[in-house]
């Protein structure tokens, strides 16, 4: 069933559960079965500290090349964490430290030698509040490009457009590229910032709760870019919807308390979880 | 239903009534403040009545009276007696006139107090004229004649016609005059300077040989063969200007002989209409914005003082602002918070508690004394004994204000990067910018408006401030503008005019304390309104950037 989104009514208590096509999957590697081809980032005993406090527990997991990976879990369990690790973005919290590896192409990215921008170009990161810059919308999509120092006006060009057509953006705001991106709408606002992210050609995307500030629409826009995205890109999300992992994510973690309690594919996750807890926390027991 | 006393204390009434009364009571005592200063200095430039009557006191001889009225008070009657003046019994208070005779080159003094009632007679004729010289100050009488070349014109129906052409011609002669006296010889003069000076610097590093003295006397030779020129065109304007004067009687029969070239403006308010008596205004205030003082400060304009002071505060703002700013992006982005950025931030909190004049001696000792001695020595020993950056200039005025001001500057911008969002940087750094690259492409940016707050704040300070300037830079007359045409245009070392100091000098250093007072209320006036336009600049800017920065909605 596709539902037509312009003669959607919100207001309507008939109206079916919001409901994206689901491609059909081939029934899907179980995480501890990935090849080393199919691995994209990987985190060895990880552990992470807040001061003396520890925020997550050796957690060791792979996630999945051009797959979408949910982190699921109550408030405050440390998948917001462990998803700013993955790009470094913890380093800005200065009583932070971390043991452990994170490897991505084969490296530690907490390496000495790592070139902290290089892997946030490669890592890319779109938050829970849309962030646009306030700046024009052709220039916060080329804001990006401009860091790596391309100056090129065609070459910028040709990216703005490709990101934002990427980001299923272009047709709402081709005609005013040039206005304040903060007079976009929310929904708009976080597809300017995916827009961003893609247009320096990142091999992973890390959302975090991406749609929590989003109307029901926008968020239904979100989630189909997420499922368009995922040819290309590697997609980590993090989101307090259980439904929306259930319905973009090819695998899913549950998390609790720092600990990485059960990472499998997503049907498993949510028809037949392997514990208990996982299957309290789903079922609305507790979190 | 009554309202206890208590109830009505308790709802918070009497607090709101309280906290209204307050600012009505500024904003009365600010209005009045601006009116006051606003009605004394600006009345000034309208063209008063002549009156024309015979004063009889009741003590000593009675005699014809021409002049302007300025001023009048009612006095107690005792007073007056305690002073010597006979005053009915069963009189308390008098009104007393003060009449602007003018003359002040027949009579000595160019005031007078009078008693109102024991003028009599009073009218207004339409030939008094009142004619403003360039020394002397007014003079007030009736024209009688113009002469040419000392002989007296045949021209009786036409006097004032020919007064006026004659004038004009004048004045545009003067300005002629003034113009060679000024722009061309100063420049040579200028050049002249400049040449010694490269003759002093080549003799001081490796003596000076024939070759060298035969260029420099070629060049001095230049510079006066053009002065000969200039000395010509001089001479023959100086003859055509002295060629004609009119011939004036005063009030006490007296006649005197004026030259056109002493003359600024000659008119007869008595004889005007509203509209001319409005263009006359127009004329004589445009004439106080933009002319030079004659006569000590107490007549002409203040052009130089605005000049001087707006030069002053722009030249502080491009100094204090990077200052300023970097200092605050360390204290905020940078430096690891603690007892030390405490310490720091509360220092520089009370730097701006510190009493200006504090600043003044500072800039004196270290700026003028210490920098500027060292700089003379270093790159000017050829103009010594005479110092360049060694004497108090523009610059280190400049430099003293901005260093009077940094405090604000710092504490606004501090706060403005304080508020920028944390998901904005985060942004930012997430597409792999480095901070500096987001500090200055998107923090930066965004915290302008709170760095425009802190300029403001910066102006309002720096523009009214003078104890600080006597010290480092300010004059009571600046012979020169610090801009002008000869290379390299903006002349730091030079000393210039302020409008605060204008005010002091004119106010309370003046020889002449009647004909000043309204200068003082004018000029004051000048200064209010100076730095309301510079602040108001700064507000309409920052206000455009706080549109297009608008911060992000929380």
């Amino acid at each position: 069933m596709t539902l037509n989104i312009s003669t959607l009514n919100i207001s309507d208590p008939n109206i079916p559960d919001l409901h994206i096509p689901v491609p059909i999957r081939k029934s899907p590697q179980l995480p501890s079965n990935f090849s080393a081809e199919e691995i994209c980032m990987e985190t060895k005993d990880f552990n992470l500290f807040y001061g003396e406090k520890q925020a997550l527990n050796n957690v060791n997991m792979s996630i999945a090349k051009k797959k979408v990976t949910a982190f699921i879990g109550p408030s405050g369990c440390g998948k917001s964490t462990l998803l700013r690790s993955f790009n470094r973005m913890n380093d800005l919290v200065d009583s932070c430290h971390t043991r452990g590896q994170i490897l991505f192409d084969n490296t530690n990215i907490f390496h000495r030698g790592v070139d902290v921008t290089d892997l946030r170009r490669r890592v890319g990161m779109v938050f829970q509040k849309p962030n646009p810059f306030p700046k024009t919308i052709y220039e916060n999509v080329a804001y990006g490009l401009r860091i790596q120092g391309i100056r090129k006006k065609r070459i910028i060009d040709e990216r703005v457009e490709w990101a934002l057509r990427g980001a299923a953006l272009w047709d709402e705001v081709k005609d005013r590229l040039h206005d304040n991106a903060l007079g976009m709408s929310g929904g708009q606002q976080q597809r300017l910032v995916i827009a961003r992210t893609i247009a320096v050609e990142p091999e992973v995307l890390l959302l975090d709760e991406p749609c929590s500030a989003l109307d029901p629409i926008s968020t239904l826009k979100v989630e189909e870019l997420i499922n368009d995205l995922k040819e290309r890109y590697t997609i980590v999300i993090v989101t307090h919807n259980m439904q929306q992992a259930a319905r973009v994510s090819d695998y899913t973690a549950f998390m609790y308390l720092g600990d990485m309690v059960e990472y499998s594919d997503t049907d498993t996750i949510f028809t037949n979880p392997g514990k208990k807890q996982t299957e309290d926390y789903i079922t609305g027991r507790y979190g | 239903m009554k309202q206890s006393t208590k109830a009505w204390f308790r709802q918070g009434d009497p607090w709101i009534w309280l906290n209204a009364g307050a600012v009505t009571i500024s904003v009365i005592m600010v209005t009045g403040l601006l009116l006051l200063i606003a009605v004394r200095g600006l009345g000034h430039f309208w063209p008063h009545a002549i009156i024309d009557g015979t004063y009889n006191p009741k003590q000593g001889e009675a005699y014809h009276l021409v002049g302007e009225m300025a001023d009048e008070e009612w006095i107690s009657a005792s007073r007056l007696r305690e002073s010597g003046v006979e005053v009915a019994d069963d009189i308390d208070v008098l009104q007393r006139v003060l009449i602007k005779t003018g003359n002040r080159d027949i009579s000595g003094l160019d005031f007078r107090w009078l008693i109102a009632d024991e003028i009599e007679n009073i009218t207004y004729p339409e030939d008094l004229f009142t004619i403003e010289r360039r020394e002397w100050g007014n003079y007030y009488g009736v024209v009688k004649a113009i002469k040419e070349n000392g002989i007296e014109l045949n021209i009786k129906g036409e006097l004032y016609t020919v007064l006026q052409q004659r004038l004009d011609h004048a004045l545009e002669l003067h300005d002629k005059i003034a113009d060679i006296e000024g722009k061309d010889i100063g420049a040579i003069n200028y050049g002249l300077e400049r040449v010694r000076l490269r003759e002093r610097a080549l003799e001081l590093k490796s003596g000076i040989t024939a070759l060298d003295q035969a260029r420099f006397q070629e060049q001095r030779s230049e510079f006066y063969a053009r002065y000969d020129t200039y000395k010509e065109s001089l001479d023959v304007l100086y003859n055509e200007i002295a060629k004609d004067s009119v011939i004036v009687v005063s009030m006490d029969g007296t006649e005197t002989e004026i030259k056109f070239s002493n003359i600024v403006n000659a008119y007869r308010p008595n004889a005007m209409n509203v509209i001319q008596k409005v263009g006359f205004y127009i004329a004589q205030f445009y004439g106080f914005l933009s002319d030079d003082p004659r006569e000590a400060n107490t007549e002409g304009g203040i052009f130089p003082a605005i000049f001087g002071t707006v030069l002053m505060v722009i030249l502080m703002s491009i100094i204090v602002t990077p200052f300023g700013v970097v200092a605050a992006v360390y204290l905020r982005e940078y430096a690891k918070q603690g007892w030390l950025t405490k310490t720091i931030r509360i220092a520089v909190n009370n730097l701006a508690g510190v009493p200006s004049i504090v600043y003044g001696v500072f800039g004196l000792g270290f700026f003028v004394y210490f920098l500027g001695g060292s700089i003379d020595e270093l790159f000017y020993p050829e103009s010594a004994p005479s110092p360049v950056f060694g004497t108090p200039g523009l610059l280190w005025s400049s430099i003293t204000l901005a260093l009077l001001t940094v405090p604000v500057v710092i504490v606004a911008t501090e706060e403005g990067l304080s508020r920028i969002p944390k998901a904005v940087r985060e942004g930012s750094l997430a597409l792999g910018a480095t901070k500096i690259e987001t500090l200055w492409h998107v923090v930066l940016p965004m915290s302008t408006p709170a760095m425009m707050t802190g300029l403001i704040l910066a102006i309002a300070r720096a523009a009214g401030e003078v104890a600080p300037l006597m010290l480092v830079g300010v004059v009571k007359l600046a012979p020169t503008l610090p801009l002008d045409g000869n290379a390299p245009f903006l002349h730091l070392d030079r000393k210039f005019m302020h409008l605060g100091f204008h005010i002091y000098d004119v106010g309370f250093q003046s020889p002449n304390v009647e004909a000043s007072r309204p200068l003082v209320y004018a000029t004051a006036f000048l200064l209010v309104a100076v730095i309301a336009s510079l602040n108001i600049t700064a507000v309409v800017i920052r206000n455009r950037l706080r549109e297009r920065y608008r911060l992000l909605e929380t």
